[in-house]
């Protein structure tokens, strides 16, 4: 059987150095897919056949080595034999290439990950570009599974367990030097030399990197069954094994078979086949191509902005200002006096030392950042963003006074929350240049961004806006200006639900279980806490107007009596150190019920929003809800969550909690729409 | 002697200017260093032009000691402004007129003809001066690392001595005089004998200074002062060595600093140690027309003189004579003064030397007496006493801040001068078209 090399390119050069170039046809990024696999085992039996001197693995494209499996072939695998064939396969590749007797050099250049990671360490050496593109990591952990082609067994064999394990726990890629750093790489070098490297690795090869000796002891038994159980500890608090169960497979792979190098491979192969069932591997890709689908938005070449001018140096103000310092744009930030600035600096210089650890480059982020109390920037802009308090008179007078200044084309977008973007503009010459750019706090923990278009606003502007957002690294969801946007709106009810059900007497600890057990990040009374009640009551109140909420009083007493939440060290709980203090023997009351019910309005709206085409569909307002809330991901979204528990089911308990604890259950019209 | 002085022969156009607040040196290094200072002051500056960073021809900054990373201080500004790459950018050295050359070298640039538009000014980060291993210890770690065996090294530790860890003060090096071993309050000493100035007069002039500066920073008249921001979110919005309490009686407490215990120079009648920077954007004629750039003044002329290192202080009556005589101008016909306050007894002793005929004919080859300088136009918002010396930076910060006195008074004139460590003077004459 003869198989096409299509996407392989394979030379033999003078030296007897046989090059293997991957690149996949008619794709921006090479992944391993079943057939790019197939066509490498086909050139294997060539290179067998006759032995070069050396096999150098590199990318043809600039934009990176391999960025990992082909995760629309894990969606065809529908039970555990068939996951097992395919894993069974790629082992039996990556042994293959372990096995050559000639030398293997992967030659790493941009994103290498998972799979491509995988096949790098199967190779005898690793040289990775020395520029800040590069990023090698196994974050199979992402997608609810971990390294299955011998991965786990070559990582924590190569390198001290503690940065292998930690690396693969957490997903998180690594730059060049921290790769070479813990020995995930042999060398790292810049591009003028790299092929000399590789060249030279090939012809004369260095003596093979080794387990330093901490590794090798934290391996025997008994240090690492410690070590794996303090790793458990680690993970649960971010991640419940309920939810979560791959850091776990991985530690308890590591931790049951690391002695045996040929069991462990198979057991590898059959802990990743289990986790592959079930439908929470399904939802995280599902994530995953969510996550892509906002990222492809837009057209991050038809606009490229320079500048960018925040007014407003507040919380969100300043950090949208030094989150665009930190992505590389000129940012001017203006506030009425010079110091009024001086928090927003200071939060900015704080970011730029936990984000950028070149001084030069840290430098030049504060350099970027250019306060500017007399607004000179406005009229060299590409985008002003305006974030100042929700007052309508006072951003009329800002608007009426920059609008003549700004350039041609540059962008007027508002943070507001809670303004009428219609009303905003009636003060504009062009009302049609203004958009809502919707950030979320903290700026720069929180991925998502929400786009509001009013029906003034032009497709151009929108455009523009969710370029910007591309540019800044954060995801677009294009919404209608409509109150509450698409976060807020569903979020509210469930909060709301929340502060109801503490008025009945139920306690916040039991409250927040429900719903952490459900996946939530966070339950809603600590959220209330954390954002402060006295914006979620100024929330809760606008959209109570608009949508006739009905709210519940113990909040109101929260508020009026300055226990604002966590800012102020009070509010539903009392927080010590910023965190708060949970009492571990509270009343858990009926927690299926609890569940129900925070879960129940938070769905019902989600299919309000959809009925009333906030988004313009399914997916973007799971993709938005998810990004926003951090709505349990491996649950795919809620309405994806509840048309996998079914609409009927949904409904059935909708109506039940009608009946026991109001209208406020009523199911909206919408779910007639999820029935099909 | 100076050569006969001749004014710029094309128009060199003032555009703008702005500078940091100077920053009292708390003996230990600032939150900012000279590059950061250089920033702080050209960006905002920078933003409020019609043209881009890029359309700058050169960039030119003093600085008397740029940190051993910078060392080409200007070239990093420029580059760290957003210049681009090829923005070409050199620092000048003349000690505290190191600002004022740079002014100098911008506008001799432009009167040639090469620059059409140049950023210059002056950067000093006092409190970052280093701290440095004396000469016998370096050597000593020279031996140190070329010992190969034990013994050798055996013997190179018994020469060690725990005298040789004292570090020697930069700053205090940089101020002294390695000529004729004088202290910089030493030579301000020597002056204030010579002409008989009093404790009396340089505690009032200081407390002057002092009492200007406040009025004009409460009346926001320091326009050009643009605010800084620290890592720790502080904002630095004023001058802060300013003393609003300041009196007679306070400074009469002062002991002296220099000549111990008789002398009459102290902490309080001297200029502060600073952190600071200013700079300025200077053009021609055609980039005028071309960026329709708003002019503040022009430079005229700017003269250079010498004399002994140790009556440095007098450095500017040494400029300011044969700037004003080869000008044919008076001291009537200047409007306004801007003489540098290193030392309140040299700024008197300069008056007093200006003013004496036997100074003027014997050491400045005059005929007669240049004249009297009358007071109330001598620096209207306080001097270098209160503000701070930054020693590159003031040459630049004088020239700004006269032209913004010469925009606020709706004068035509007025001369910048200051005195040079070393023996040297600067003055530069500037002119404004009165509508």
């Amino acid at each position: 059987m003869s198989i096409d090399i299509l996407d392989w390119k394979s030379e033999r050069d003078a030296d007897g150095i046989h090059w293997l170039i991957l690149d996949k046809q008619d794709s921006a990024t090479n992944v391993l897919s079943v057939s790019i696999l197939e066509q490498l085992d086909a050139l294997l039996d060539e290179i067998e056949r006759e032995l070069p001197r050396a096999v150098v693995i590199r990318s043809g494209k600039r934009s990176g080595f391999i960025a990992g499996a082909d995760v629309n072939e894990f969606l065809d695998v529908s039970n555990t034999q068939e996951a097992m064939i395919m894993v069974k396969r790629g082992q039996k590749l990556m042994n293959r290439i372990e096995k050559l007797s000639c030398t293997t050099v992967a030659l790493i250049e941009g994103f290498c990950m998972g799979g491509g990671t995988e096949l790098a360490l199967a190779c005898d050496y690793r040289i990775a570009l020395d520029e800040d593109s590069t990023r090698i990591g196994l974050p199979e952990v992402k997608l609810g599974i971990h390294p299955a082609y011998g991965g786990v067994v070559r990582a924590t064999r190569l390198v001290n367990p503690q940065h292998s394990l930690e690396m693969m726990l957490s997903g998180r890629a690594l730059r060049p030097r921290q790769a070479r750093k813990i020995g995930l790489v042999d060398l790292v070098q810049p591009r003028r030399q790299l092929e000399r490297a590789a060249r030279q690795v090939a012809l004369k090869p260095p003596a093979r990197q080794k387990m330093p000796w901490l590794g090798r002891l934290l391996s025997l038994p008994g240090i690492r069954h410690l070590l794996a159980s303090y790793m458990r500890s680690q993970v649960a608090r971010k991640a419940p094994r309920q939810h979560y169960p791959a850091p776990y497979a991985i530690l308890d792979l590591w931790a049951s078979f690391c002695g045996d190098r040929r069991r462990m491979m198979e057991e590898e192969a059959h802990s990743v086949s289990r986790l592959i069932q079930g439908n929470k591997v399904r939802n995280l890709i599902r994530v995953f191509f969510l996550q892509t689908r906002l990222k492809g938005l837009g057209d991050k070449k038809a606009f490229q902005p320079q500048h960018v001018h925040v007014i407003g140096a507040g919380t969100m103000g300043g950090d949208i200002a030094a989150w665009c310092a930190l992505r590389g744009f000129q940012v001017t930030l203006q506030d009425r006096e010079a110091k009024y600035l001086g928090n927003a600096f200071k939060r900015a210089h704080a970011l730029f030392a936990k984000r950028i650890r070149d001084t030069a480059a840290r430098n030049a982020a504060i350099d970027r950042l250019i306060p500017d109390v007399a607004g000179d920037g406005v009229a060299r802009a590409d985008v002003v963003i305006e974030a100042i308090y929700e007052n309508t008179e006072a951003k009329h007078a800002i608007y009426r006074e920059i609008e003549p200044r700004m350039k041609p084309g540059a962008v007027l977008a508002t943070n507001t929350s809670s303004i009428p973007l219609e009303e905003l503009a009636t003060v504009l010459v062009e009302p049609d240049r203004l958009v809502g750019i919707h950030f979320f706090n903290p700026v720069a923990m929180m991925p998502l961004v929400e786009i509001v278009r009013t029906e003034s606003s032009s497709p151009e502007t929108i455009e523009r806006a969710i370029a910007f957002t591309q540019h800044i690294g954060k995801l677009p969801l294009p919404v209608r200006s409509s109150p509450g946007f698409l976060v807020n709106r569903i979020l509210m009810p469930y909060l709301v639900e929340a502060f109801f059900l503490y008025d009945e007497g139920v306690a916040p600890e039991a409250i927040d279980k429900a719903a952490t057990d459900f996946g939530m990040p966070m339950g809603p009374v600590e959220l209330a806490d954390t954002v402060g009640l006295d914006i979620c009551q100024s929330v809760a109140q606008n959209l109570s107007q608009a949508f006739a909420i009905e709210l519940p009083k113990g909040l109101k007493a929260f508020v009026d009596s300055k226990k604002l939440g966590k800012k102020s060290g009070r509010g539903f709980y009392q927080y010590k150190k910023g965190k708060p203090i949970k009492d571990r023997d509270a009343d858990l009351g009926d927690q299926k019920v609890i569940q129900a019910r925070l879960l129940g309005r938070f769905l019902n709206e989600a299919v309000a929003c959809l009925q009333e085409a906030i988004v313009d569909d399914r997916d973007l307002l799971d993709a938005g809800v998810i990004f926003g809330t951090g709505f349990a991901p491996f649950r795919g979204g809620p309405l994806n969550h509840a048309a996998q528990e079914g609409v009927d089911t949904v409904l059935a308990s909708l109506q039940g909690l009608e009946a026991n604890h109001g209208e406020r259950f009523k199911a909206v019209d919408g779910w007639s729409m999820l029935a099909d | 002697m100076a050569s006969s002085t001749k004014k710029y022969a094309k128009p060199v156009y003032l555009v703008d200017g702005a500078r940091t607040p100077f920053i009292k040196a708390m003996g230990k290094p600032g939150p900012f260093k000279h590059a950061d200072l250089g920033i702080n002051a050209s960006r905002s500056l920078l933003l409020r032009q019609p043209f881009a960073p890029g359309d700058i021809d050169e960039v030119i900054f003093g600085a008397t000691m740029p940190g051993p990373d910078e060392a080409n201080l200007a070239r990093v500004v420029a580059l760290r402004l957003g210049c681009g790459d090829q923005v070409p950018a050199y620092t000048v050295q003349r000690n505290c007129a190191s600002g004022m050359q740079a002014l100098d070298n911008a506008a001799m640039s432009i009167a040639s003809g090469r620059s059409n538009l140049v950023l210059a000014g002056g950067i000093e980060a006092m409190s970052h001066a280093p701290l440095l291993l004396h000469p016998r210890m370096v050597a000593w770690l020279g031996d140190w690392w070329s010992a190969k065996t034990i013994g050798q090294r055996f013997r190179v530790l018994g020469g060690f001595s725990p005298r040789l860890l004292k570090p020697v003060i930069a700053l205090l090096k940089g101020l002294t005089d390695p000529v004729v071993g004088l202290n910089m309050g030493q030579t301000a000493e020597q002056i204030a004998w010579r002409f008989d100035i009093s404790r009396e007069a340089m505690d009032q002039f200081s407390v002057d200074s002092h009492m200007k500066l406040h009025q004009a920073q409460q009346s926001g008249e320091l326009q050009e002062v643009s605010p800084m921001y620290d890592a720790g979110g502080n904002v630095y919005e004023h001058d802060n060595g300013v003393r609003p309490d300041s009196s007679l009686e306070k400074l009469a407490r002062l002991r002296p600093a220099f000549d111990k215990p008789y002398g009459l120079v102290t902490p309080g009648n001297s200029s502060q140690i600073t952190d600071g920077a200013a700079a300025l954007v200077l053009a021609s004629e055609a980039a005028v027309k071309q960026h329709d750039l708003p002019v503040m003044g022009r430079l005229v002329s700017t003269e250079w003189a010498a004399l002994t290192p140790a009556e440095m202080g007098l450095g500017p009556a040494h400029a300011i004579a044969p700037l004003l005589k080869s000008l044919r101008l008076k001291v009537e016909d200047i409007d306004y003064w801007e003489i540098n306050e290193a030392f309140a007894a040299q700024v008197l002793a300069v008056m007093a030397a200006l003013n004496d005929t036997a100074y003027c004919r014997e050491q400045l080859g005059l005929r007669g007496r240049v004249g009297e300088i009358p007071l109330e136009k001598l620096n209207v918002h306080g001097g270098a006493v209160a503000i701070g010396h930054p020693v590159g930076a003031s040459g630049a910060r004088i020239v700004l801040h006269l032209a913004r006195v010469l925009e606020q008074k709706g004068a035509s004139r007025g001369v910048a001068s200051l005195c040079i460590g070393g023996g040297q003077g600067g003055a530069m004459l500037i002119e404004r078209d009165v509508a």
